[in-house]
């Protein structure tokens, strides 16, 4: 759905915008986001302002909260550096619904300046660090479960998997109907409990299918939904954000 | 037995919900029939250059959108030309009673119906009958639910919630047609059922898949030649549709037919494509005397007045968006107990019903994108979910009927709270701090996330606090 990006040279510097789910839940995918860029030379900058990019209430229907809080963090991002987000959710709503939100505001122009930095992080490994990955870990099979708004929103359902690819020692295994939706999509999982339910039962038990000794996302919002499902029936299939996937393998 | 039992109600989404997913044979009969009718799609357009055709087909939609009014009085006049009379009802009720005048004109007491889903949405079948006046539908998925008492369970495939088994249960109760397996046989029986029918009804009436205003055209699109029948047997044709069918040129009918079917059934062309122009003319020896096309407007010119809205009208009805529906294919077409049912109902019920009605419709979505991805007009199906959630928590002074229905105080003020700490960064990490520090007194059950999976705890420290200490670390 998104144009053909035209990526940047390599910077010096990016800024990390970490999430509130990775911030409060899953901070090591954040700080393992943050020593992978930091391997490849540059210099990653992490506003301590920040915390929530507004899109919870945003997808509730709630914008003008959604904008006081997308409002705040504007101003933390001030050079010309990528803003990288490990999260195709919160990525896809800097990226694609800030203009929308801020337009015919006096922030329009500052967002959608700042959304045309923004990059998920597999993206930017991918097509602006052109990672090379050194597999120190065990042979093992993985599969990776790539969030719907890194996949629909931003157009990025082959980057994940292309990082996973240059694990030496990993085998990449595909689930049925990977490019379903594991059912969290934020208060959906609430509001429908039940729908959300069998959406994500299916989700693990294809995972699980697939003969994955561990599986990866990109989001951790489908982590918190699969893996909480997972262990929910004690299932010893284990996941993790695909970042601290990447750090512990090549560290 | 023709008239639509409405057991299903969107009040009722939850519980109907509840009792789809609790029946594996609703499961499985939609999840087949989802996977295979994704495949056929895919297949379909495996040689094309689809994101060109999909740009192609919303230009032509919008075009004819933005030219609605006009391109409306445009029609009306070559259909008049031609020979149709056309008529116009600002609702449901207006068209049916249109279409029982006409139909008590001509002393009609049986009428035979090819698809539509808008006479659906009217309940034309009930309407028709309190006039005495019999109904039968003849597309063979309808005639099954109308035989079985129900409504479709999907714009396309109105019986896709039934099994053989099922079907051959219901062929054996309603019409004595011997038990069996195969569905040869069982099309046969109903064709040969419905032969006679069409011979014997005095009135056709259909849907309309394009209406083309410059020629005063109406596309008819099917697979089973009851389309042909319904529009061609009856000495009296009455077609029936929404404002919005409406496009500009006939060769804007090429890209949309080529988009519709190979996104609704795979399929490159369907067995029937029928064009009426007139009705029968002088010596010609077959085809109805009159035709009649019956414009409803049905909120329709209301949707029309937003315009981020009026996407909802570029649908073409192909049912694409809820084959790839991880919702629908879950819980069927019946839990949203709405004619259209899936992401495309959604959308467009709370216009039809209102939100009081159908609030629970647009929030029972992940936003996947899924329907987006595959619409073949393009509409931004998850960016209208959301802009209905904010009618339905909003004010209430938006452009859809039942705006504000779902504000509450506490919700509202949930909110607030939360831009409060998220526009507070001091706040924000002295609460990530607490709950990091009592993280063991963190609750093991979270209401209804927590049936399901287990309860997500507070790290210990943040990501804030994780990055100060790798500074510090790197700076020793």
């Amino acid at each position: 759905m998104t144009a053909v990006k035209l990526y940047p040279p390599r910077p010096d510097k990016v800024y990390l915008f970490g999430t509130c789910l990775i911030d409060m839940l899953y901070p090591e995918a954040g700080l393992d986001s943050l020593r992978l860029l930091e391997r490849e030379g540059i210099e990653v900058i992490y506003p301590q302002d920040q915390t929530c990019c507004g899109q919870p209430a945003y997808t509730s229907g709630y914008h003008s909260e959604a904008r006081e809080v997308a409002r705040a963090q504007l101003d933390l991002f001030p050079g010309p550096w990528p803003i990288i987000v490990p999260s195709g959710s919160c990525g896809g709503m800097m990226r694609t619904h800030y203009p929308d939100l801020f337009a015919g505001t006096e922030d329009e122009a500052k967002a959608t300046e700042l959304a045309s930095r923004v990059f998920e992080l597999t993206e930017f490994l991918v097509h602006v660090c052109h990672l090379t990955l050194d597999d120190r870990g065990a042979p093992e099979k993985v599969a990776m479960h790539t969030s719907c708004s890194a996949r629909r929103e931003m157009g990025l359902a082959d980057t994940g998997p292309a990082l996973l690819q240059r694990l030496g020692h990993v085998e990449l295994v595909e689930q049925e109907r990977a490019s379903e939706c594991c059912g969290f999509g934020g208060t959906f999982a609430v509001r429908h409990p039940e729908v959300s339910g069998a959406m994500v039962e299916d989700k693990s038990r294809a995972l699980e299918a697939a003969g994955a000794d561990h599986f990866v996302t990109s989001d951790c919002g489908c982590l918190m939904n699969i893996g909480g499902r997972l262990a929910h029936r004690d299932s010893s299939l284990k996941g993790e954000h695909i970042a601290s996937y990447l750090w512990r393998r090549t560290s | 037995m023709n008239q639509p039992v409405q057991t299903f109600t969107p009040q009722a989404f939850h519980q109907q919900a509840h009792a789809a997913l609790e029946n594996p044979q609703i499961r499985a009969n939609f999840r087949k029939a989802m996977d295979g009718l994704m495949g056929k799609r895919r297949e379909a357009f495996s040689d094309w250059d689809l994101e060109t055709l999909r740009q192609l087909g919303a230009n032509i939609r919008l075009r004819a959108l933005s030219k609605l009014p006009d391109l409306l009085e445009q029609l009306e006049a070559n259909c008049e030309a031609n020979g149709i009379r056309v008529h116009w009802a600002e609702n449901g009720e207006q068209a049916c009673a249109m279409i029982t005048e006409i139909c008590q004109q001509h002393g009609a007491s049986s009428v035979i119906k090819g698809k539509s889903m808008v006479s659906e949405e009217m309940h034309l079948n009930a309407h028709l009958e309190q006039a005495g006046i019999e109904a039968l539908e003849s597309d063979l998925g309808e005639y099954l639910v109308q035989l079985n008492e129900q409504t479709p369970s999907h714009i396309i495939m109105p019986a896709i919630h039934l099994n053989t088994d099922e079907i051959s249960d219901i062929m054996h109760d309603r019409t004595g047609t011997e038990r069996t397996r195969d569905v040869d046989a069982m099309t046969a029986a109903a064709r040969a059922q419905l032969r006679e029918r069409f011979m014997a009804a005095d009135v056709g009436v259909s849907g309309v898949n394009f209406a083309v205003a410059e020629t005063g055209t109406l596309c008819l699109v099917e697979n089973e030649g009851n389309g042909r029948m319904t529009t061609t047997a009856p000495p009296v044709h009455i077609a029936v549709t929404g404002i919005e069918k409406v496009v500009e040129h006939l060769a804007d009918v090429a890209p949309l037919y080529a988009l519709l079917t190979r996104s609704a059934t795979g399929q490159h062309v369907t067995t029937y494509f029928n064009m009426i122009s007139s009705p029968r003319k002088a010596g010609e020896h077959d085809g109805p005397k009159e035709v009649h096309l019956v414009l409803v407007d049905s909120g329709r010119s209301r949707i029309y007045q937003d315009d981020e809205l009026l996407d909802t009208l570029r649908c073409i009805r192909c049912g694409a968006c809820m084959n790839h529906c991880p919702v629908y294919t879950r819980v069927g077409g019946h839990t949203y107990g709405t004619t259209y049912p899936g992401p495309i109902g959604a959308i467009l019920m709370p216009h039809l019903m209102g939100l009081e009605a159908t609030k629970d419709l647009p929030s029972a979505s992940s936003l996947c994108g899924a329907c987006g991805e595959v619409c073949p007009v393009k509409i931004p199906i998850p960016d209208l979910l959301v802009r209905l959630r904010r009618e339905a928590v909003g004010d209430g002074v938006g452009n859809v009927p039942g705006a504000g229905v779902k504000r509450s105080r506490k919700e509202v003020a949930a909110w607030k709270s939360w831009q409060w700490l998220a526009t507070h960064p001091n706040a924000w990490r002295g609460a990530s701090l607490i709950a990091g520090s009592f993280r063991g007194l963190a609750p093991s059950h979270l209401g209804p996330w927590t049936e399901y999976r287990t309860a997500p705890k507070p790290a210990k420290s943040s990501l804030h606090t994780l990055i100060k200490r790798h500074r510090k670390e790197q700076d020793s």
